[in-house]
């Protein structure tokens, strides 16, 4: 039996801990402060006989990650190969987690926006229209309030729904200036011989070729098993790098 | 295999000045068109009793003692809460004791068995259980509650700009509060932080606060100190006074070896912190009972049993196992003797916490079964007979002012040392990591005699 694995993520203090609590039983510590989940917390749920791993990842506002903490949720997301990734955005902060989501729909497909703590926000006088977010962002949007359990079952469903059937999304992708197009549009026909690697947007990793330190430039080569050769290159002029793809 | 070469290095070197900030900038500007779209705002946000509380608990005037009442008043929750069902505890274990060693005597089993498994064994799982257990069953949900409420973000808030001034990192604090638990998961929660300068401070010193394991030392020697063992209203808070002396006295001494270390061998600018103050939510009652219950309490005390039974094995051999004219222990305590009275201890207490070094937990037990190895052996039920003992070995006030001081700033547990190993990937800051707290426990402990001495208290 095969198990879809899910990888939760989201700003800290957006409920991910709660939520995954929620879903997964009492097994799992939540305080709201950074710290609190330094490694992946796991747990499993089933749903139409069907086995998910949650993984829950430390909190984080953006996958350019400046702590250890934030790389661990950034490799798990950019390598870690989950089969569904579950956005969690806070309803009270919508434009700030946004950040992230958006950054996430540009590494994967398979993404599941939940936008959580909508009690809080309905207390503040905010309304989110969630029909027009999920046509903005082209992936399944669930609205929730994860500490009174709303919202649960429309999660499993959407997580099924794209884990296990593979409902197919489309999602948005990030528009950057015209220079910055233009230089994607320049490198892409050179990725094309990583094609048959379907886990990996050319786009994204266009992008994180040119904006990424050399550091994070050999990491992306070593989960992708691309082995970068010389390795002192990188270090010594940081540009031109080869890699042989198995 | 296909080989991909890959060469942008006129494309990197035409963008790198200016790549990094568009890419951020472009993705906060499609995030704010895309929230812009599906907002709504009905009503006009008031400011909230958030707000107001938030002002009440950052502010200048009223932060620092409210941080302090507050930590008073849960020291004084867990003393006055664990007095009665500790002492129940070690009554209903000790008779079990009793009854135990009764069976074992009537299957005529040898003395040297039923000295081993109940005088040795059992009597350390007993104590353990019976000081351990009540405290933490208290402290341990106290604390989750106030970490759900989101109040520790405020206290990190609070204390920021002091870990500014020790050149450390704010997010220290918070480190800091994880030690409570436990320094290993302190040690391992570092890696919220930055800079890894800043981090390498945060690891060295996360040991000056004193965890679950030295809690019901501290606790245990302070109370028959403080009060002689009797419980008075005003007495328990006589009590929670002195261990939250004690832990401010810790946080003294983090941040005086923070600003050493950043003055000497860490040295550099303190880093900005960006700290989101998480909005204040009601706990769920019940959950964090269950998990602090199970998580921490059960968890910490199975580590701490699994150390003392064999421990107390260890011990009873010791004591039992003569060579000359005296047992074991009290040859290594007579090595000790003269070296540790030098610091105001004595070589029972030093060898306690030498033995005690893979679990704090254990250092009463080991020094109690030390003491009255070479005494008569009797069961100790409270702690007015628990004063009895150290009396009647020679500990004034000055010694268990040391043995406060020292606990609360001696060497990491093992456990500790080897995440601190984990986490630095050297040696050499492991070894720092154990040097630094040691010279600070006996640097201090020596200090503290010496002048007692000198003024002839």
């Amino acid at each position: 039996m095969n198990q879809t694995v899910v990888a939760l993520a989201g700003n800290p203090n957006v409920g991910k801990s709660t939520l995954f609590n929620a879903l997964t039983g009492l097994r799992q510590h939540t305080g709201n402060w950074p710290g609190k989940t330094v490694d992946r917390a796991q747990g499993s749920f089933s749903y139409r006989e069907k086995s998910f791993l949650l993984v829950d990842l430390p909190g984080t506002y953006s996958l350019m990650a400046h702590s250890a903490e934030e790389e661990i949720a950034r490799d798990f997301i950019c390598f870690g190969r989950p089969d569904v990734i579950l956005a969690v955005l806070d309803g009270t902060a919508l434009e700030r987690s946004l950040n992230l989501a958006l950054q996430i729909m540009e590494v994967a497909s398979s993404v599941v926006v939940c936008v959580n703590l909508m009690d809080e926000a309905a207390k503040k006088g905010v309304s989110i229209d969630i029909s027009a977010l999920a046509a903005e962002l082209g992936v399944p949007v669930i609205p929730a309030a994860a500490r009174s359990k709303h919202g649960l079952e429309e999660i499993k469903k959407a997580l099924y729904a794209t884990g296990v059937l593979g409902h197919t999304a489309k999602p948005k992708q990030i528009r950057y200036a015209a220079e910055i197009e233009e230089l994607i549009r320049r490198i892409l026909p050179r990725l094309a011989d990583l094609k048959s690697e379907p886990y990996f947007n050319q786009r994204w990793l266009a992008l994180r070729l040119l904006d990424s330190p050399p550091a994070f430039i050999a990491k992306i080569g070593h989960y992708i098993h691309l082995q970068n050769t010389p390795t002192s290159s990188l270090r010594k002029a940081d540009n031109a790098h080869e890699y042989s793809w198995e | 295999m296909i080989r991909l070469y890959v060469d942008l290095a006129d494309e990197r070197s035409a963008c790198a000045s200016w790549i990094s900030d568009r890419v951020v900038g472009d993705i906060f500007s499609n995030a704010q068109t895309t929230a812009r779209q599906v907002l709504q705002q009905s009503s006009a946000p008031e400011d909230s009793w958030q707000n107001k509380l938030d002002r009440l608990v950052t502010s200048r005037r009223f932060g620092y003692p409210f941080m302090f009442l507050l930590l008073i008043g849960i020291f004084w929750l867990t003393i006055s809460g664990s007095n009665v069902p500790s002492t129940l505890l070690a009554q209903g274990l000790f008779a079990l004791e009793d009854w135990l060693r009764g069976c074992f005597l009537a299957l005529g089993s040898p003395a040297w068995l039923h000295g081993l498994l109940i005088s040795g064994v059992y009597h350390t799982l007993a104590w353990v259980v019976s000081v351990m257990l009540p405290p933490m069953a208290i402290f341990f949900p106290l604390f989750t509650y106030l970490e759900d409420l989101g109040y520790l973000p405020r206290v990190a808030f609070n204390l920021d700009h002091l870990f500014q001034k020790a050149n450390a990192c704010g997010k220290q604090c918070l480190t800091m509060c994880m030690g409570f638990g436990c320094n290993a998961a302190g040690v391992v929660s570092t890696r919220i932080i930055h800079s890894p300068r800043e981090r390498l401070i945060a690891i060295l010193t996360n040991n000056f606060v004193p965890c679950n394991g030295r809690f019901p030392t501290l606790i245990a020697i302070a109370t028959i100190f403080t009060t002689g063992g009797a419980y008075l209203a005003y007495q328990q808070a006589a009590v929670a006074a002195a261990i939250a002396g004690v832990i401010f006295i810790g946080l003294g001494f983090t941040f005086l070896i923070s600003w050493g270390l950043a003055k000497t061998v860490l040295q550099g600018e303190s880093s900005s912190l960006v700290l989101e103050l998480p909005p204040y939510r009601r706990p769920q009652f019940w959950p964090v009972l269950y998990r602090s219950l199970i998580d921490r309490t059960l968890f910490v005390l199975r580590r701490a049993v699994f150390i003392a039974a064999p421990a107390g094995a260890i011990i009873w051999l010791l004591s039992n196992c003569y060579w000359g004219d005296a047992n074991l222990i009290t040859h290594a305590a007579a090595f000790l003797d003269p070296f540790a009275r030098f610091f105001g201890l004595d070589g029972f207490i030093l060898m306690a916490f030498i033995l005690g070094l893979p679990a704090n937990e254990i250092v009463i037990p080991i020094l109690l079964m030390s003491y009255l190895s070479s005494a008569s052996l009797q069961d100790i039920q409270s702690l007015a007979q628990l004063r009895g003992v150290l009396l009647a070995n020679g500990w004034t006030w000055l010694t268990a002012v040391n043995v406060l001081l020292f606990s609360l700033l001696h060497w990491p547990c093992s456990t500790t040392l080897l995440s601190i190993y984990k986490e630095t990937g050297s040696l050499k800051w492991t070894l720092l990591a154990f040097a630094l707290p040691s010279a600070t426990a006996f640097s201090m402990c020596l200090l503290v005699t010496q002048v007692a001495r000198l003024l002839g208290l």
